[in-house]
């Protein structure tokens, strides 16, 4: 019960920052929107554009790269799920874990090396 | 007392002495944030062989920071027509809430801490990589193109320096065996891992500077190519807010450095352990904190096509080599 509690404590915590961080925001804006003038007319309420008219939709079609770069943060962060307890648990498990692991990384490197060759990683 | 709190029932009494205390915490955090901002430009003036702020608040302006918030609290609030309105505006507060939540975890002392998580350093991790959300969505709600391009530099640097930077640690992890920064530091009490693990400090520092957006790494809010990137629409506390949270992170990143590689609040020789751990624990952060503005006015910023390739084809190869170094030694120990 001890323990329950200290461990629901810590997250009680862990909330209480939650909400502090997600406060001090809302205060902070809402204690500006007293103090500021309010003076609309508008040309201020038009998209930035360097000085132009802004043309065109600014929706812009993107790099297809930006996704393949997700793609490869995807397959290398699941990658650091199956290392984190591993490292953690290392000193029990010993030299036939880390056999494992290693053939593991060594499949991942195979397919980093693989978009290496293929030009993926280069940004043009 | 505070024992005894942390072993009690938690209810309403709990969550309003934790929320007290986590607002004098908050109040420390503006503080640094204030005087950081002030020692990052009086710092750079100096090495730039310039002043740097001097007027306002006396010879060393003191009072500038404060002056300038002042001033972006009272600019009026501007929204575009065509910007996405709801998204707009919780933007800075996904951007700001987890920069300040991440920092429940970190312990400054053994005696001053907040929550003390056995998964600490995966807690710091997961909630830090929130933030590309909020920078993401503050560029594409903005409906502008400069802010677009920005959101997205940010989200592909953000994801790309994620991945070295987690695993640079994992090295630390190893040697300890918890996730507990409190462990951590414990098991740092003969070596500090900066002597144990310099390759994964050096990707490590490297893959936090690129993670806080700051020069060499600053591209997705390059001001002479994207305008601001992500924040071009934002005004007054809106803005505050990025900026905010940006200097929040850098109070975090400092503290966790501190904390995996330098060894904590632990004294450099066990001689010196009169001085306060809080003290110690001050110095070393301070010393990050000045390390980092010492890039900033050290280093030219870095091309985008080569920043990309720099986290996959030298980083990661990097911190995966040092990941299999350490069990591979910490094997052969072992056997001897």
């Amino acid at each position: 019960m001890e323990m329950l509690n200290l461990y629901q404590n810590n997250y009680l915590i862990v909330f209480v920052f939650l909400c502090l961080g997600i406060l001090l925001p809302v205060v902070a804006l809402f204690l500006g929107k007293l103090l500021r003038p309010y003076k609309p007319y508008d040309s201020k309420y038009t998209t930035y554009e360097s000085g132009l008219e802004p043309f065109s939709d600014s929706r812009v079609q993107f790099n297809v790269r930006y996704y393949i770069f997700a793609l490869m943060f995807v397959i290398f962060d699941v990658e650091t799920v199956f290392l984190y307890p591993w490292a953690v648990a290392y000193e029990k498990l010993g030299i036939f874990a880390l056999i494992e692991m290693l053939i593991f990384v060594f499949m991942l490197v195979i397919g980093l090396i693989y978009a290496w060759k293929k030009k993926v990683l280069k940004w043009i | 007392m505070v024992e005894d709190l942390l072993h009690s029932q938690p209810g309403i009494l709990n969550f309003g002495i934790f929320f007290l205390l986590a607002t004098v915490l908050l109040l420390v955090i503006l503080g640094f944030v204030t005087y950081a901002i002030l020692a990052e430009r009086k710092v750079m003036g100096f090495m730039q062989l310039r002043q740097g702020p001097n007027q306002v608040g006396g010879r060393w302006g003191l009072l500038q920071t404060v002056a300038d918030v002042l001033k972006l609290l009272l600019k009026e609030d501007t929204i575009p027509k065509l910007a996405d309105k709801p998204l707009f505006i919780i933007a800075p507060v996904i951007a700001f809430a987890p920069s300040f939540i991440v920092i429940a975890a970190i312990p400054f002392t053994d005696k001053l801490q907040f929550a003390d998580l056995n998964i600490g350093l995966l807690y710091y991790i997961a909630i830090s990589g929130l933030t590309t959300i909020g920078m993401v969505t503050g560029g594409w709600a903005s409906n502008n193109k400069y802010a677009l391009l920005g959101g997205m530099r940010a989200a592909a640097q953000m994801i790309s320096y994620e991945i070295p930077l987690v695993m640079s640690v994992l090295g630390v992890i190893l040697l300890t065996g918890s996730l507990n920064l409190n462990d951590i530091v414990a098991a740092q009490e003969n070596v500090w891992y900066i002597l144990l693990q310099p390759v994964a400090f050096i990707v490590f520092i490297i893959a936090s500077v690129a993670e806080l957006n700051r020069v060499p790494f600053d591209l997705p809010e390059s001001e002479n190519e994207l305008v601001a990137g992500f924040h071009v629409e934002y005004s007054g506390f809106r803005w505050a807010f990025f900026m905010l949270a940006e200097y929040v992170y850098m109070f975090a990143m400092a503290s966790l450095t501190t904390v995996l590689f330098l060894g904590g609040w632990l004294p450099l020789f066990s001689f010196l352990d009169f001085i306060p751990g809080a003290v110690w624990f001050a110095l070393k952060f301070m010393f990050v904190v000045f390390l980092l503005i010492w890039f900033r006015s050290t280093f030219p910023r870095i091309r985008a096509d080569k920043l990309m390739e720099f986290a996959w084809k030298i980083l990661l190869p990097i911190a995966l080599a040092n990941i299999f170094l350490t069990a591979i030694i910490k094997e052969i120990f072992k056997l001897l």
